[in-house]
């Protein structure tokens, strides 16, 4: 048998393999709970010793959606036969469907101010990553250092003082503060990132473009863009990561209009009793976006994280 | 097809002065040779004329107009960089086809001069492929592709063939000048390599420390070096320098080395003070009856002539002789030198003396 110092041994592959899929489990346990709890019935919800094999029902999918009014079991049987199966659902549990509840907006808030500041933190990165990498730029260390340094302290410390300028601002509760906010505090970061990758990117392709006859406007956007799309990609999953989750400003600076989903899933628990279904099926359909989003780019994701490591 | 002017160019980065007032002319359809080690200002120079980097002072011109501070883009120039720089996410034809597209060229059009191009350079069939698994002097004829589908006013070359191996350069270095003598084009062509300098240059401008050292013809750089510099640069072995002190009126034809007369081209200028007698090596002769005396301390065998080192009362000389003669370190022997090809140089300033050989080929930058 041929011995090879860099090949591991098919046992070795196996024990590999092995330890993976058990950690992938580990890790994956609880999101698997949480949407396994998305399609049980409350009262299995809390079951003890809990259920791992239930029933599956889409009640905590259609109270997430709707609000509910219960009424009395005579009031119920005079009522038309229910028409649709989420109607049915609900009657079920002696309540009407009074209308939709307001998941669907926050949602939609969630979407709006996660993608609206990512695409704008992406933009300001962009330029200013270039910029920095590109020009000479009076005191270029020092600002970088300065950009830096807004990220060395937990953004929610600065809270109060947003929280005031947002007031006499009249941002308190919008979209556009929410989406100003998040880039805000997002920039730092995809400024250092953008750089790095733009600064691996020869200088001479742009020289290229300028000599064949190209403005160097139009130089960034056909060559050097093109050639960071890696950057801006696995970048803009940071981003939209963290704007998405962000929990402790949400609840401090929205309310109602531009109130995001973090700040909406804990009070479906106090609607008509402990309703943990609903709140994991808030929280599965929470999910999926940014999952989407980071599978649509994970090939750049892949090769940004490992960028630079290996000389081209 | 253009000529350059290049009139009182200097640059500075800052505190960093990297060309110093330089001036010489490019001819329409010369193929010329910036030359001079790294750092010493041929690429800034280069990069001025593209338009990639904008002169502190001075002006350039191109075909008669002054593009000085022009962008790149308006100056109508191709420049092929060392590391070819071709578009990495686009295959070779869009790449050859790219500075056609900015000038909106109709598609057909674009299409016709691509596959004109790429029939010159023999690379028809690899124009559907991207341009990340090209070998080497693939991507050198796809650069130079993108360089001529545009039929621009000058090219302008930055060490093209540095990234090569040494065996295809060679190649490659033929191919590129007869591809120079086909079209005619103006080209400027930026090497630290002497030997490609010499081969490939109708014109060499050298330049060390920003300056331009000296301006001309292959042969008189190599014979008739302005500098000591330049004769210590070109040529392989260099220049053998002997210093001596001496006081030398216009119209010299000789000089004493340590008792011994040589014979040099009559000056044309005095001199007096610390100077230094140049030669050659394949203008010093090995003959025991001369006066002139040396010990040979080293041989190097190269084939077909053989470098010999010899310790002269006024420093070492390399010579080449023809690798037939059996001669070991160890031996003395006189030295006899070409009295036609000697030059002369202050010490202190380097610069030449002019004399009767060099009067013709001498230019300063």
């Amino acid at each position: 048998m041929s011995f090879s110092v860099t090949d591991p041994t098919p046992r070795t592959k196996w024990f590999a393999g092995l330890a993976v899929a058990l950690y992938a489990l580990i890790t994956l346990m609880p999101l698997l709970w949480i949407i396994a709890t998305g399609f049980k019935s409350p009262a299995d919800s809390i079951a003890y010793p809990p259920k791992m094999v239930f029933q599956p029902t889409l009640e905590g999918y259609v109270n997430l959606f709707t609000t509910r009014t219960r009424i009395k079991e005579a009031d119920l049987a005079n009522l038309p036969p229910a028409d649709t199966w989420y109607d049915r659902i609900v009657r079920e549990q002696g309540q009407i469907i009074a209308g939709p509840s307001r998941y669907g907006e926050r949602f939609m808030n969630s979407v709006i101010i996660g993608f609206g500041s990512t695409a704008l933190c992406m933009i300001l990165g962009t330029a200013a990553a270039y910029a920095f990498s590109r020009f000479r730029v009076p005191l270029k260390d020092d600002l970088l250092f300065f950009i830096l340094s807004t990220r060395m302290m937990p953004p929610i410390a600065v809270a109060i003082p947003i929280f005031l300028m947002f007031r006499n601002l009249g941002l308190n509760d919008t979209h556009i503060g929410m989406i100003l906010l998040y880039t805000a505090v997002n920039l730092s970061l995809s400024v250092w990132l953008l750089k790095g990758f733009i600064d691996e990117i020869p200088v001479e392709y742009e020289e290229a473009a300028l000599i064949d006859g190209y403005t160097r406007f139009q130089a960034f956007c056909k060559v050097v863009l093109p050639q960071a799309a890696t950057g801006i990609a696995s970048t803009a999953i940071f981003c939209l990561i963290f704007a998405w989750n962000e929990y402790a400003f949400a609840v401090l600076l929205t309310s109602g209009t531009a109130q995001t989903a973090p700040p909406f899933i804990p009070t479906i628990i106090g609607v008509g009793g402990k309703d943990w279904p609903a709140v994991a099926a808030g929280a599965t359909i929470f999910l999926v976006p940014v999952m989407v989003f980071t599978i649509l780019l994970r090939k750049h994701l892949l090769r940004g994280i490992t960028f630079g490591a290996v000389r081209k | 097809m253009a000529q350059i002017r290049i009139r009182n160019v200097r640059k500075d980065f800052g505190a960093f002065n990297a060309v110093k007032s330089s001036t010489f002319t490019i001819e329409d359809g010369e193929f010329f040779m910036l030359l001079g080690p790294s750092g010493c200002g041929k690429t800034t120079t280069l990069r001025m004329m593209a338009g990639l980097e904008l002169p502190t002072s001075g002006e350039i011109f191109i075909d008669g107009e002054e593009v000085g501070q022009k962008p790149a883009s308006q100056r109508d120039i191709a420049f092929v960089f060392q590391m070819f720089a071709l578009y990495p996410h686009m295959n070779v034809g869009r790449n050859i086809a790219y500075p056609l597209h900015s000038q909106g060229m109709p598609r057909a059009e674009v299409r016709r001069r691509v596959d004109e191009v790429a029939r010159i350079l023999g690379i028809s069939d690899i124009l559907d492929r991207p341009v990340g698994g090209l070998s080497g002097g693939d991507r050198q004829r796809v650069a130079l592709g993108r360089a001529i589908v545009r039929d621009p006013k000058a090219f302008l070359m930055d060490e093209p063939l540095g990234a090569l191996d040494a065996e295809f350069r060679e190649h490659m270095s033929l191919e590129l000048r007869a591809l120079h003598d086909r079209m005619g084009a103006t080209t400027v062509y930026v090497t630290h390599d002497q030997l490609e300098a010499m081969q490939m240059g109708d014109k060499i401008v050298v330049m060390n420390h920003g300056v331009v050292e000296q301006f001309g013809v292959p042969q008189d750089i190599y014979d008739w070096p302005a500098t000591r510099f330049v004769a210590q640069f070109i040529g392989s072995p260099p220049m053998n320098f002997l210093g001596f002190h001496g006081m030398l009126g216009k119209g010299t034809t000789s000089v004493t080395l340590d008792g011994a007369q040589f014979e040099v081209p009559a000056l044309q200028e005095g001199a007096h003070g610390d100077l230094i007698f140049g030669v050659r090596p394949e203008h010093v002769h090995l003959d025991d009856a001369a006066p002139y005396r040396g010990r040979v301390i080293a041989t190097e065998y190269l084939g077909t002539t053989q470098i010999v080192t010899l310790d002269t009362p006024l420093g070492p000389v390399k010579t080449r002789v023809a690798s037939h003669r059996a001669i070991r370190a160890g031996d003395t022997t006189g030295l006899r030198f070409d009295a036609r090809t000697i030059t002369l140089f202050s010490a202190e300033t380097g610069r030449a003396l002019q004399s009767h050989g060099n009067a013709g080929g001498l230019r300063h930058g």
